[in-house]
């Protein structure tokens, strides 16, 4: 698999995100799905890559001060990381359990919190890497194949 | 079965998309947590809840949901509502309780987008 050092990139854009905004919780995942949409790309591949983008966001409005999601496009894969500035990650084998929550009462009353989010990033990424730091931030990188059949 | 006959074995209100029940749907996915509906939703598929916020319908547009039903009468709100229609989702409201809801489609021939949960299959 080409990866992003010797692969020729085709589209670049970053998002802003702001923390604890949930009135425009998953707008920007709303126009990635939109703009990966008009690239004549396979169904299941935009679909999954707007998956992976809107977990990346609500994580970001619920837990980070704020966030930028960014998309790049190469020839053969779609890159989607999120990048925030927050409270970091203690145990990142712990939160990548299915189930495993700190969710508040206000992320759970708008149907997140279950502690799935990092689990379900990482069961439809082709290609997952998270890495955090407490007190500074969060960072996701996660690769969806553009041309796999899984 | 088209939105349509869901609409009549619903008793439902079309809240968003009269101009789209000749729509065939043939699966649904009932729930109210949007990470599970995120984990196991299929595309095409109706999705049945009774959560109204603005996340239900982006939810259904990540996912390429084909409509949403509310259960128990619930209504959504004027700019969910507005959101649904600027993303071209179909919303309807029955009264009925989500496992009425869910029984009444069942019993016409539609049928779980997933039957059951394994982790061999379910996500994909």
């Amino acid at each position: 698999m080409p990866t992003q050092e010797t692969d020729h990139i085709s589209y670049q854009r970053s998002f802003y995100v702001e923390g604890g905004n949930f009135n425009y919780a998953g707008t920007v995942s709303t126009s990635i799905k939109s703009i990966l949409k008009q690239m004549d790309l396979p169904n299941d591949v935009v679909r999954k890559s707007a998956l992976v983008s809107y977990e990346s966001e609500i994580n970001i409005v619920s837990y980070a001060r704020k966030g930028v999601i960014k998309l790049s496009i190469y020839s053969d894969i779609i890159q989607i990381e999120a990048i925030d500035e927050g409270p970091g990650i203690p145990n990142i084998e712990l939160a990548m359990q299915e189930g495993y929550s700190t969710a508040t009462q206000q992320i759970r009353e708008m149907g997140f919190g279950a502690g799935m989010g990092l689990y379900n990033i990482k069961s439809f990424s082709d290609k997952f890497d998270i890495s955090s730091e407490v007190g500074k931030g969060t960072y996701l990188k996660m690769i969806i194949n553009k041309f796999s059949s899984r | 079965m088209k939105l349509r006959e869901v609409k009549e074995i619903l008793n439902a209100e079309v809240i968003v998309g009269e101009d789209k029940l000749d729509m065939e749907v043939k699966t649904a996915f009932g729930a109210d947590l949007m990470s599970d509906v995120l984990a196991f939703a299929k595309a095409g598929s109706i999705l049945l809840t009774g959560l109204t916020n603005d996340q239900v319908i982006r939810t259904a547009d990540i996912l390429d949901i084909a409509a949403i039903v509310l259960v128990r009468g619930k209504k959504a709100n004027t700019e969910t509502i507005s959101l649904a229609k600027d993303l071209k989702i179909p919303i309807m409201t029955t009264k009925y309780i989500l496992f009425e809801t869910a029984g009444r489609l069942y019993a016409k021939g539609m049928v779980g987008c997933v039957e059951k949960v394994d982790n061999a299959n379910a996500r994909n």
